[in-house]
């Protein structure tokens, strides 16, 4: 089923997990620009959603959390149960649900970045 | 009744009778699932020395008390592979663990986990054989020791090479290790730590050539990547391999940072 061999999944799942990382660090840090109440006000969010750059962060963090995310929930469902249908049904689920968050939260992000919200 | 012995043995076995001070309750599980799903432990005070192994223990059960236990047992000095069980949770080799070191009145043995039970602590070894075998554990190369024009010839070893895999060239294949992996117990087609370090034990050989091979067998949804390094494996080696190690370092060649 798996078209990509796993030592190359567990490259980019140990690649994204250290992306994520460091992302959610400086994601962190943003917060010591303003006090920890002020960063999370609900204008100091549309703002960050609004600067490209901060944008691009969160769809960023968003791709990597989702694919190490769902590659690591794949790898717990393959130990929990094994046999061919199964595998691939975990396979394409996992595939499936990666796609429809990293959807749903760059919709998200490009709304509250274009002001639509 | 009683046969007759051989004097030597039989002088043997009253000698040990008359100087043992100290007896242990050995529980043994019995099972048969060729017969039916039941299981139980059944009870027997055998007495013993402090030289006494667990494997001493059960052949006397086996010569005295109850001749149907069943056991795999072979060499009686680690080096077969064939004794393993789990004593007091533990897998250990029967032959090698000694009782007066398990501190214990009372001696639980076990088959191993993660092993089909064949009958009472015998198991088999199907798929860990299947998956040894998986891994090609053999030096592969496209010439022969045998050279057609001078007859045989060496493949050499340099001392400095030979420390790069030797621990793991102890292998007994007694399984301990694959029954204490909790990988294992979940995952009924993961290959197993004992393959593992014996597919490191081959690429790590210089005079090997079948790297690829082996990385490619090992390199699947259910191989080395499913290891969550327990260690576990490592701790029950009663030959001091040290499979966890061994899979960490075949990781370094999937991931390129080890030639």
């Amino acid at each position: 089923m798996m078209v990509l061999r796993e030592s190359i999944i567990m490259k980019i799942h140990y690649g994204t997990a250290i992306g994520a990382l460091s992302l959610t660090v400086v994601h962190i840090l943003m917060r010591l620009t303003q006090d920890f109440h002020e960063s999370l006000a609900y204008e100091n969010v549309i703002a960050n959603y609004e600067s490209v750059g901060y944008a691009l962060l969160l769809e960023l963090l968003l791709i990597l959390i989702s694919v190490h995310g769902f590659n690591g929930l794949r790898v717990i469902l393959l130990e929990m149960n094994q046999g061919p249908t199964y595998e691939k049904a975990v396979t394409i689920g996992c595939l499936a649900a990666m796609a429809g968050l990293i959807a749903y939260g760059s919709r998200t992000i490009i709304m509250t970045s274009m002001g639509m919200v | 009744m009683m046969a007759t012995l051989h004097p030597k043995l039989s002088e043997e076995r009253s000698q040990t009778v008359v100087s043992s001070t100290k007896s242990v309750k050995l529980k043994i599980k019995r099972s048969n699932p060729n017969v039916n799903s039941e299981e139980r432990f059944d009870d027997y005070v055998v007495p013993i020395e402090k030289w006494t192994t667990v494997l001493d223990a059960l052949l006397d059960v086996k010569s005295h008390l109850d001749h149907s236990v069943g056991i795999r047992y072979s060499c009686r000095q680690a080096s077969c592979g064939s004794c393993g069980m789990k004593i007091n949770g533990k897998p250990a080799l029967a032959c090698f663990t000694k009782i007066s070191e398990l501190d214990s009145d009372t001696i639980t043995v076990e088959p191993m986990d993660n092993f089909p039970v064949v009958r009472d602590l015998a198991v088999g070894f199907e798929r860990m054989i299947n998956n040894h075998k998986k891994v090609m554990p053999y030096v592969i190369r496209d010439d022969s020791e045998i050279d057609p024009e001078s007859g045989m010839r060496e493949f050499l070893q340099s001392p400095e090479n030979v420390e790069k895999y030797i621990q793991f060239s102890s292998c007994i294949k007694c399984g301990l290790c694959n029954s204490a992996c909790p990988t294992m117990a979940m995952d009924t087609t993961f290959v197993g730590p004992q393959a593992l370090a014996q597919a490191y034990r081959y690429i790590a050989d210089d005079r090997d050539k079948g790297k690829n091979k082996r990385l490619k067998v090992i390199d699947e949804s259910h191989g080395i990547w499913r290891c969550h390094f327990a260690g576990s494996c490592s701790q029950v080696c009663p030959k001091g391999v040290d499979p966890a190690m061994g899979i960490q370092l075949l990781r370094g060649y999937l991931l390129g940072i080890r030639d």
